[in-house]
Formats: C-alpha cells, sequence, structure tokens
C-alpha cells in the first residue's frame, strides 16, 4: 500500500529549492493601469507566428484580432486594449538574444473598450470540435510558459483516447505565485475552465493537482468541488520539476511517458491552470487572451506584486510600477529562476507566455565561475529524467554531439535540477541548450540539402524536356521545308510538262 | 539509290549491332561506391569543390584523391558522413562550421539581364527580361555562380542574420 501512494505520488530526482514565495503569495492580484504604448509581438507561442492583419493608422478596439493564426501550428494575436496601430515593425523580443521580432505598436487610447459583448455560452452543450475552434480563435497557449498552442491538445481527444486530463497548479518554480493567486481569487472560473477542456477532451478522471506548499489553494479548489463532479482536486509534495509534463504525470498516474512520446499517447493531457482560466474566458465568456498574472519579484524588486498586465506591456512598465528596483539587478529574468530566460534588457514585452518577471540581486545567483568537474554524480541523482548529465557534458565539450545524443540528450528537459546541485557550478543546462541547437542545425542542413537536391534535379529534368521539345520542333520543321521543298519541286515539274501536270493535281485532290 | 539504302541500312544495324556487343563484353566495371557517394552529395553541381560537378567529386572521393571535407554546401555534417563511408578517420574540429552564405541581388544595380537566373542549379534565382531579379533564399545554396556572371557586380553572398528561429545558445567557455 505504501509502495504504491510512493509510487503514485513521486518521480525519481528532482531538487528542493527554497521556494522564496512568501514575498507574493499573501498578495492579491493587482490589476497594472493601461500603459501608453503597447507592443505586441506576433510571435508568442510555439509554431509558426501569426500574420498581421493591421495596418499603421488603423484603429483597433480590445479583444480584435490582429494577427492572425498560420499553419497548423499557430495562434492568432489580439489588440490587449483600444487604440490605433502606429506601426507593424522589428521590435526586441522577451528572448535570450533581444533579437528583433516582428511587433505590432499600439498607442492606446485609455478607453480600453471591448468589441461587441457577445453572449456568454452554455459551454458544455458545445460539440469538442467547436470548443476547440474557439480556444484557437481566442488564441490560447499554454500559460505555464511552454506556450503550446491550446487548442491542439484540445482536439487530440478526437484521434487519442484520453483517459486523464490533469491540471497543472503545481507551479513549482520559486518565486512565483501567479498560479497561487489565480486558484485563490477565480477559483470558480479555473474549474469552469477545467470542466469545458474535460468536455473537450471526454477525459474519464479529471484531477487538478496542487504542491502542498499552497494549502490555500487547494482549500479554495476543494470548497468548490462536489462530489458528484468527478473532478479531484488532490496535492502532491513539493519537489523541483513537479510542474514539468512528463513528470506531474509520473506522480499522480504512475505512467510513464516512453522517450519521444507525447502524454497523449499514453491516454493523458496536462494543461495548466492559466490555461483553464484562459479556456474559460475563450469558450464562455467569449472573450480572447488579452491578458495574463504575472508575478514580478526577486530581491531587487522595491515591491514585489502579482499583477494582471495586458500582453505587450514593456517589462520597465511593470518593475516601475512595484517602486523600481533597490539595486540594478544582477540578472533579469522572465519567468522562474530555474527555466526561466535571462532578457537582455527591460524594454521588451510581456508576452503569453510570461508567468513571471523576477529581478535578482547578486547575492541571489550565483556567479561563481565553473571548475572542473569532479565527477561526484551529484547531478546524475538530481536529473528527474534518469540522464547522466556529466557524461552527456563531457561529450559535449569535446564536440561528439551525436555522443550525447546517445546518451539521452533529447530526453532531457532542461530543468536545470543538474546545474542546481553542481558543486562545480558548471553550466551543464548551457551544454545541452548548445548541443540541441547545433543537432537542430544538422537536421535542418539536412532537410535543406535534400531539398536543394530535388530542385536541381527538376531542373535538369525540365531542361531535358525543353531541349527535346526542342529537337522534336527543329525536326518537324525541317520536315515541313523538305515537304514544301519537294511540293514546289513537283509544281515546277508540273509547270514544264503541263499536259501530265492535269492527272497530278487530279491525284492530289483525291489524295 | 536502292543501293545506297541497302549499304546504309546493312552498315546501321552491323555497327549498331558490333557496338551493342562491345557495351556488353567490353564493358567498363564502375565502382558502386561513387554512385553510393553521389548519392549523398548535394546534387547541384555547384563546382565549389572545384571539381565539375558532383559525379566527379564522387570519383575523386571513392578514389581517395579529394578530401572528404571538400563540400562546403554539405557542410561538416557531409564530411562527417563521407568519413564514416570511406572508413578515413578525420579531424573536423579544424573545419570551421562557417554561417552558411546566400546570394542577395542589390536590386539598385540590376538591370534584368536574366544571366544569373540562367546559371542557377536550383532555381533559386525569379526574374524576367528587363525586370528586377530576387533571390528565393530558402532554394539557394550560395554556390555563387550568379555573382561570377553578373555584368553589374549587383549579386553578394552574404549570411543569412540569425532571426529567433535560426539562434542558438552558445557552447560555455570551458575550463
Amino acid at each position: 500500500m505504501l509502495s504504491f501512494l510512493f509510487k503514485r505520488r513521486g518521480f525519481q530526482g528532482g531538487v528542493h529549492p527554497e521556494d522564496r514565495k512568501q514575498a507574493t503569495s499573501h498578495l492579491p492580484i493587482q490589476t497594472l493601469p493601461l500603459p501608453e504604448r503597447l507592443y505586441v509581438p506576433v510571435q508568442q507561442h510555439i509554431g509558426a507566428a501569426a500574420q498581421p492583419r493591421v495596418q499603421a493608422g488603423q484603429k483597433v478596439l480590445k479583444g480584435e484580432m490582429i494577427a492572425a493564426g498560420s499553419g497548423p501550428v499557430s495562434a492568432a494575436v489580439h489588440a490587449p486594449t483600444s487604440g490605433t496601430v502606429v506601426a507593424v515593425e522589428p521590435h526586441p523580443a522577451p528572448h535570450p538574444s533581444g533579437l528583433p521580432v516582428q511587433t505590432i505598436v499600439i498607442e492606446v487610447d485609455g478607453e480600453d473598450r471591448w468589441t461587441d459583448e457577445p453572449e456568454p455560452e452554455h459551454a458544455l452543450n458545445l460539440e469538442p470540435e467547436v470548443i476547440a475552434q474557439r480556444v484557437a480563435e481566442a488564441g490560447v497557449v499554454g500559460m505555464g510558459g511552454a506556450t503550446f498552442p491550446a487548442a491542439i491538445k484540445l482536439n487530440l481527444g478526437s484521434r487519442h483516447t484520453i483517459d486523464t486530463l490533469v491540471i497543472n497548479g503545481s507551479e513549482c518554480e520559486p518565486y512565483l505565485t501567479c498560479d497561487d493567486r489565480l486558484m485563490r481569487e477565480r477559483t470558480q472560473e479555473v474549474i469552469d475552465g477545467v470542466r469545458i477542456m474535460r468536455h473537450a477532451l471526454g477525459a474519464r478522471h479529471t484531477l487538478i493537482v496542487v504542491e502542498d506548499n499552497k494549502p490555500e489553494a487547494l482549500a479554495a479548489l476543494q470548497e468548490h468541488l462536489y462530489e458528484m463532479d468527478h473532478l479531484e482536486a488532490m496535492s502532491v509534495p513539493t519537489r523541483y520539476p513537479m510542474g514539468s509534463e512528463k513528470h506531474m504525470i509520473k506522480a499522480v498516474t504512475g505512467r510513464e511517458i516512453p522517450a519521444g512520446k507525447l502524454g497523449a499517447d499514453i491516454g493523458v493531457i496536462v494543461h495548466n491552470v492559466g490555461t483553464a482560466y484562459a479556456v474559460h474566458r475563450a469558450v464562455r465568456m467569449r472573450r480572447p487572451l488579452v491578458s495574463r498574472i504575472v508575478t514580478v519579484g526577486g530581491g531587487a524588486v522595491q515591491r514585489p506584486a502579482n499583477l494582471e498586465v495586458p500582453l505587450g506591456t514593456r517589462v520597465e512598465e511593470l518593475l516601475a510600477y512595484c517602486g523600481g528596483t533597490r539595486e540594478t539587478p544582477a540578472r533579469l529574468l522572465m519567468g522562474g529562476p530555474m527555466m526561466g530566460q535571462i532578457m537582455p534588457h527591460a524594454q521588451v514585452p510581456v508576452v503569453k507566455g510570461t508567468n513571471g518577471l523576477i529581478a535578482l540581486t547578486a547575492a541571489e545567483i550565483n556567479i561563481d565561475d565553473p571548475m572542473p568537474c569532479i565527477r561526484c554524480g551529484r547531478c546524475v541523482a538530481a536529473c528527474p529524467c534518469g540522464l547522466m548529465p556529466l557524461e552527456m557534458a563531457s561529450r559535449i565539450r569535446s564536440e561528439d554531439m551525436d555522443g550525447a545524443a546517445a546518451h539521452g540528450l533529447m530526453d532531457c528537459v532542461a530543468c536545470g535540477s543538474c546545474s542546481y546541485v553542481c558543486p562545480s557550478h558548471i553550466p551543464l543546462v548551457q551544454y545541452f541548450q548548445h548541443a540541441k541547437g547545433v543537432l537542430g542545425d544538422r537536421r535542418e542542413q539536412q532537410r535543406r540539402q535534400e531539398e536543394l537536391k530535388k530542385l536541381a534535379q527538376q531542373r535538369r529534368a525540365r531542361q531535358e524536356a525543353e531541349a527535346q521539345a526542342k529537337a522534336e520542333a527543329a525536326a518537324r520543321k525541317k520536315a515541313e521545308r523538305e515537304a514544301a521543298k519537294k511540293k514546289r519541286a513537283q509544281q515546277a515539274e508540273a509547270k514544264e510538262t503541263p499536259a501530265p501536270a492535269k492527272t497530278n493535281d487530279k491525284d492530289k485532290a483525291e489524295a | 539509290m536502292y543501293a545506297a539504302i541497302v549499304v546504309l541500312t546493312a552498315m546501321g544495324l552491323l555497327l549498331g549491332y558490333a557496338l551493342g556487343m562491345a557495351a556488353k563484353y567490353l564493358k567498363v566495371e564502375k565502382d558502386p561506391l561513387v554512385d553510393e557517394i553521389e548519392a549523398m552529395l548535394p546534387g547541384t553541381n555547384c563546382g565549389q569543390c572545384g571539381l565539375p560537378g558532383c559525379p566527379s567529386a564522387a570519383q575523386a572521393l571513392a578514389a581517395h584523391e579529394a578530401p572528404v571535407t571538400l563540400c562546403p554546401p554539405g557542410g561538416k555534417a557531409l564530411a562527417q558522413q563521407l568519413a564514416d563511408k570511406l572508413s578515413v578517420s578525420v579531424d573536423l574540429s579544424g573545419m570551421e562550421e562557417e554561417a552558411p552564405v546566400y546570394a542577395r541581388i542589390k536590386e539598385d544595380q540590376c538591370n534584368g539581364c536574366t544571366r544569373c537566373y540562367k546559371v542557377c542549379a536550383t532555381d533559386a534565382i525569379m526574374g524576367a527580361n528587363r525586370q528586377i531579379h530576387t533571390v528565393f533564399t530558402e532554394a539557394c545554396n550560395g554556390c555563387g555562380k550568379c555573382v561570377e556572371v553578373c555584368p553589374t557586380n549587383g549579386l553578394v553572398l552574404v549570411p543569412e542574420p540569425p532571426t529567433l528561429r535560426t539562434w542558438r545558445w552558445s557552447k560555455p567557455q570551458a575550463r
């Protein structure tokens, strides 16, 4: 019995970082006042960038679609408030490279006027496909930070048999409390979103999973659930990376996703609580995703807060609202401290996947120089995927990417547990990210070469066909010329000897 | 006249038969390795290796007359594959992972002569007479043949600027 529980509630490896959520977990969600300008990138999700549908000078209302999804994996983008589009141009993306991304800049008019009020809907009477379509139209993506278009995952019910829907409210990253506050303050909305998603997927079991360091959120959920609902809110031990899809499934169902497969392949789908809330807004209220809750935290922030922020607000506005910074942050992160991305500066916008904005002081970060690996094996014990980070890193160091891949590089979820425990401060995750990039480039180059080969073959085939057609045309012309010549010769002959010419003409006429 | 037809036909048949038999019995054995290598090469006959096209490069490789690192469009990945195929050890760390380059047309210098797109092995250039031409970066393998034929020096080879999609994490500085 005990072993069963253990199997159900845990996964191998992982770490237990200090959670530091006390700074913001008691703070209610505040609405950030509208900034003067919003910078809305067309790429806020995994997949193809959305195509802008507005031009400079155009007036938009809140919730109006300003960029449409393109291709099978994409998400639409909507105006986060009413105003005028002033430009559609490249702006720095919220990405460690700081490279530009096509961005729709909106001058805010301050009226915050929505598009026409649609009727709230009886969402549970809708067909699953209609729900997925509504979710796609609203541009909803995975709000836990992965930003995978949510509609695709809601449509999986038609191709796979989904028996379990897991709603991820674990929020295992330190500092972050946005999901905690969402579950506490908008409990009914979250649960409604969960019911809609369960209906769309046709799942028999639905679990809302909360780590045991958030008892208030769990209590709030349980208060709003009733027994006949077949909806269960359960608590799991606090352990990083509980919020990773693979590990959450392992922890609550005991099932393990095979390498290279998805949760849907073993009948489980995981959605974040933030996504459930966005689905409630999209399907029940018919409102697109135009804002999200962001935890602004870290030692460098004067007054940490949980803020509801219109998408496209620049990071500097959030920091300013929180009273600015106590000292120049040694590191500015978007997301949590374990998996968050380092931001190049504060002029980048908040996007759909921004769950936190963490400004860390020098004392909070590990800036020690890396030392040689002493092969202590702590990373092996900490790896929740059962990999050997030290072996992979040593292969990557000597450019043996295939060797690293053979050691399971592609199963690495980049959770950072290995880097966290490494006594030599080796940036292991950066090695893995680098190697994944190199392998990705190789695949891309291979694909490209194949495409080019095809193009070259097509060109050769076309040239041959052209040459042949030319030769045939030449032959035909020659034949015609010959025929004409013959005819002329015959006519000349006929003129010279008029007597048999008649018969000749007659013959021709008959022919 | 009939005599001529008969003689020529007979000669044709005889010689054809002789040639056919010669092709069968005096066949030059071709190394199957050459074909296999050729299948691995890009097949665009771009000439960047300094040999006239991929078939001759494949021959040179099979005869171990050319280094496996000869093909710039194939890059490091192809060099590794060729080394495995030919069972030669090769030190690829010296081979720079060069950023691939693509042709770009300077539009103010293009006079619409159509010479560049006629030489492009992969149909990567689009244009018409007296119209500004353009390059489809996706289809360009950076061989530079078009650069050579351009009468106005209106083509340059440039590396593609990194985008969010192509940006990669650098390797950490090892100690």
